[in-house]
């Protein structure tokens, strides 16, 4: 072998070497290749309810992008092809946009883009929570939600007042042109610009259209006007209850009411009488069966609200001045976006509602208006029998009829679809049947009608009212407004004072619609509805004041029967304010806002004083009496008092009812406190009190000393927590929109006190949602607060910065800009809008 | 130097990549591993470059976004994570992960490169 030989072997061995070792050394290549795509692969994907982590955290796509540096510059010059002219943005250092468009479609365009940039999050989400689709968004979690949007036919409902907007030209030119803006915004949103709630829950927005706007004003109709009946519940009190007790528990008309049109009003004859029908008796009062169904998301019985205004004679100016603040359930962001509306016809200022345009409560240059729920029962129950288990046909009228059936498809985070038939009948679609039962074990099948599903445009209501000059104009405009029923309350330049409650409502024979209806026929149907100039209504009266406050609208000379979920105590107390009241200013009016007066337990507080055995009590309940007898009645945030009280009455109104109530499931309603409290104060003897699961005959004297004594161990409890005072104990939170799934976005433990049957209405998470004051003075003189911020970026500093304003009572002075004020000072920033690509 | 100037390159190409696409934000991945084919060093200074690198280009910008937002969201993101509504924790947190990544990326690079030479 020679060298070279050598030399040839070796070289062979090291490439043969290198042959096998080159993978070698490919595998720690290898090995942090895979970790690294690995990283990046869980980094990117959604782990429960984790969102993909590295673009969540990367600070120029995730999270961080969303935190809006505190000297953000709003300046902007925008351009779309959908815009007719110029329009230009003037923001004002609380970032109330002041729009002045050269036409309406601009106006509505630009109302559009502006919700769309800062609440893009709470109308998507809203909307498709109207239309059955959350578990989209929530998963499996929120599917019998779902199930229950579309069986009580929401998108229904949306559709069929879509039909109705599209069908006026004018009418759709305008909800067109907010679409388009909002669509505008949409479009040109870059991924890293999604709001933050995007990016935790990982999806994307969807585009807009009229039935989306639809299904936000229906999303209002049922927080509005489905909750204010109780039809299923009633027909379980109508199981164990007599018709005599059932007038006693549940009384149309409470002997303390002081309703919105004022007493001693003469109504006209009633335009129809409807009539009840012969099987009544028999199949209707006289049928004690259960039902077992039970809405899942019943809305607040609190969703109420405030509103009242004063003639020139009782303000010091001379002037009327209007006041409003709805009640609804509290969140961040805010259900209102303040802004002022302008164009060469029309100047509006108030709130809108994002998802919808037009202003919802405000004013212009020569009214102002104002709505509080009508609280009024539209929507009633009726029993389908169906053919066999297809749901393809039901008896009606002595015939087979087709069903409509609609199949309904629900997506689902992270689950497979689930699907739904719901068949609608001639009343409407059946809610509850044999698949939707919520689990409970008598399937009764159950159709409702509601009138939210009428076709009908609420939105030109607002439209016009936008543009109202004058009592007339505000007539007209409010006529064709048909759910949720309001109190639409008005004042004028001119010096008019009005109010109207204002909705389509039906014609109903004494308690037809108080229980679930048979639906065999068409003679428990509706049969009318209430001509709409006898809606209860009043202008300019004598006392020169007008209130609402949802109690029932008229006394019991009202020619027709009205059930509805009113609440009464609010408008004794505002209405003991007014009349008493002089030379009123805005101040005053403020001053009321805020009021804490109990007016309930002015009543019912000398109803617990007198029955209670304090020689019974042990020494904590008798500390507990001592503090609530030296109570002022006010439920101040630090009032230890209200706190007592509220859960003395809340034992006791357990102690009497419960025993009764729960003799059926689901159970049936508690009657309003206002009844109890006045059934007790009339017959202290009263056969409810005794509880029947008990040998020994309970008095009254026994059932008001051991709810103190019982009361008293969850009072004890709280008092160790440092939680007696009222605000402590009730914690006033503004929760974000996701609620729970987000308590690091809410407002929690504000120092407000109040509550639901208080004039200053905040119970934990519920209340005055906007208040506003509007003096129609010359220069019209306006303030409003809401507890929420202009923003819906948790990451802005406009996010919750009215919060604590709105906490002290205090209130913004609105600026109601004019054309000579766009170089003012209060301009801080100015967005420039052109028609172009 | 090589070690400096790695860290500089990471950085920078990291933050232009992510000026590049609103949505792909891990760009960064592929320009750390291009840094660690061109400044050749060994895998575990290569790795620690990555890292350092994206540590403070990604808790950098954190830290300036978080300032110029007076650490509103910060706050309450750093409660939904949770750290306690630590907002300095959660800053750190955003470096390290860019970091982890950068610096599996720039290991690999430097493991290509030693693997095709010789």
């Amino acid at each position: 072998m020679t060298v070279n030989d050598l030399k040839k072997k070796l070289l062979h061995l090291s490439l043969s070497f290198e042959f096998i070792f080159l993978p070698m050394r490919i595998v720690p290549f290898a090995v942090s290749a895979v970790v690294s795509a690995g990283l990046i692969f869980a980094l990117n994907k959604q782990w429960g309810a984790i969102p993909p982590m590295g673009k969540f955290l990367s600070p120029q796509h995730g999270f961080w992008q969303n935190a809006e540096p505190s000297n953000q510059d709003f300046d902007a010059q925008l351009s779309f092809p959908d815009l007719k002219g110029k329009a230009e943005v003037y923001f004002d250092e609380r970032l109330v946009p002041h729009v002045f468009a050269e036409n309406e479609e601009d106006l509505y365009f630009i109302q559009g883009y502006l919700h769309a940039k800062f609440r893009l999050f709470q109308i998507d989400l809203q909307t498709k929570a109207a239309a059955g689709r959350a578990s989209e968004i929530a998963g499996p979690k929120a599917v019998d939600y779902d199930k229950e949007q579309r069986r009580l036919g929401m998108v229904f409902a949306a559709e069929n007042a879509m039909k109705e907007i599209e069908k006026d030209q004018a009418s759709k030119k305008l909800f067109d042109a907010y679409t388009n803006g909002i669509n505008a915004y949409i479009g040109n949103l870059k991924e890293s610009e999604l709001p933050v709630e995007y990016k935790l829950l990982n999806f994307k927005p969807e585009k807009w259209s009229n039935l989306r706007t639809a299904l936000l004003l229906k999303m209002m109709a049922k927080m509005l006007s489905s909750g204010t009946e109780n039809d299923l519940a009633n027909t379980n009190a109508k199981a164990i209850f007599l018709p005599d007790e059932l007038k006693k528990l549940y009384p149309q008309v409470h002997d303390s009411l002081v309703p919105i049109v004022p007493r001693g009003t003469v109504f006209e004859k009633p335009g129809i009488v409807p009539i009840q029908p012969l099987s009544a008796d028999s199949l209707y009062f006289g049928k004690r069966d259960t039902v077992t169904a039970k809405e899942i998301s019943k809305p607040d019985i609190n969703n109420g609200s405030n509103n009242w205004v004063v003639a020139g004679s009782k303000t010091q100016s001379g002037a009327p001045i209007l006041c409003n603040d709805p009640h609804l359930e509290l969140s961040l962001p805010s259900i209102w976006y303040e802004m002022q509306l302008q164009t060469p016809t029309s100047n509006t200022y108030g709130v809108s509602l994002p998802g919808a345009p037009f202003i919802i409560i405000g004013f212009n240059d020569s009214i102002a208006w104002g709505v509080t729920n009508a609280q009024r029962d539209v929507k009633d129950y009726y029993e389908i029998k169906f053919k066999d288990k297809t749901k393809q046909e039901y008896w009606f009228n002595g015939y087979w009829e087709k069903t409509i059936l609609k199949e309904e498809v629900i997506k689902v985070k992270g689950g497979a679809d689930v699907k739904d038939t719901v068949a609608y009948t001639i009343f409407g679609p059946v809610m509850f049947d044999e698949s939707f039962s919520n689990n409970l074990s008598n399937k009764r099948n159950l159709a409702v009608r509601w009138v939210a599903h009428d076709p009908s445009n609420e939105g030109m209501t607002f439209y016009k009212l936008n543009r109202a000059k004058n009592y007339d104009d505000y007539a007209s405009a409010i006529q064709t407004f048909q759910c949720p029923g309001q109190n639409f309350v008005f004042a004028s330049k001119g010096g008019d004072i009005a109010i109207w409650q204002q909705g389509k409502f039906p014609a109903r024979w004494d308690r037809q619609g108080l229980y679930v209806m048979p639906g065999e026929d068409s003679s428990y149907m509706w049969q009318g509805f209430i001509p709409q100039p006898e809606n209860p209504h009043a202008k300019n009266p004598e006392r020169g004041f007008l209130e609402s406050t949802n109690q029932r609208p008229a006394d019991s000379t009202y020619p027709y029967f009205i059930p509805g979920s009113y609440i009464t105590p609010r408008g004794i107390a505002v209405e003991k304010y007014l009349s008493g009241m002089t030379g009123i200013t805005p101040k005053d009016m403020m001053t009321l806002h805020g009021n804490y007066f109990n007016t309930l337990a002015e009543d019912a507080l000398p109803l617990l004083l007198k029955y209670v055995q304090v020689e019974k009590l042990d020494a904590k309940a008798k500390g507990y009496l001592d503090i609530v007898r030296n109570w002022n009645l006010m439920a101040s945030p630090d009032s230890k008092g209200q706190t007592i009280y509220q859960c003395w009455w809340d034992s006791l109104e357990m102690g009497i009812w419960k025993d009764e109530l729960t003799k059926v499931e689901p159970q049936a309603p508690w009657p309003e406190e206002q009844t109890t409290m006045e059934l007790l104060k009339k017959d202290s003897a009263l056969s409810f009190i005794d509880n029947i699961n008990t040998a020994e005959k309970e008095t009254l004297f026994d059932v008001v000393t051991t709810a103190l004594q019982k009361a008293t161990a969850d009072l004890a409890k709280k008092e160790a927590e440092g939680k007696l005072e009222w605000a402590k104990f009730k914690n006033p939170t503004v929760y974000h929109l996701l609620k729970d799934a987000l308590p690091a976005f809410a407002r929690k433990g504000l120092n407000v006190g109040g509550n639901g049957n208080i004039i200053n209405a905040v119970t934990h998470s519920h209340g005055p949602s906007w208040r506003m004051i509007v003096h129609l003075t010359n220069q019209t003189e306006a303030y409003g607060v809401y507890p929420g911020g202009q923003s819906g970026n948790p990451g802005s500093r406009f996010y919750d910065d009215y919060v604590d304003k709105w906490v002290e009572g205090q209130y913004h002075k609105l600026w109601f800009m004019r054309e000579g004020d766009k170089t003012d000072k209060n301009v801080k920033w100015i967005m420039k809008f052109n028609k172009g690509n | 130097m090589k070690f400096i100037t790695a860290i500089i390159l990471t950085a920078l190409l990291a933050f232009i990549s992510g000026l590049l696409s609103f949505s792909l934000w891990w760009g960064f991945a592929i320009t750390s591993l291009l840094v660690a084919l061109l400044v050749h060093q060994k895998a575990g200074k290569a790795f620690l470059s990555g890292f350092l690198g994206l540590l403070l280009l990604w808790g950098g910008l954190a830290w300036w976004i978080d300032m110029q937002n007076s650490g509103v969201l910060s706050a309450r993101i750093a409660s939904v994570l949770p750290l306690g509504g630590n907002n300095m924790l959660l800053i750190l947190v955003t470096g390290v992960v860019g970091g982890l990544v950068a610096g599996f990326a720039a290991m690999s690079g430097s493991y290509l490169r030693s693997s095709s030479k010789d």
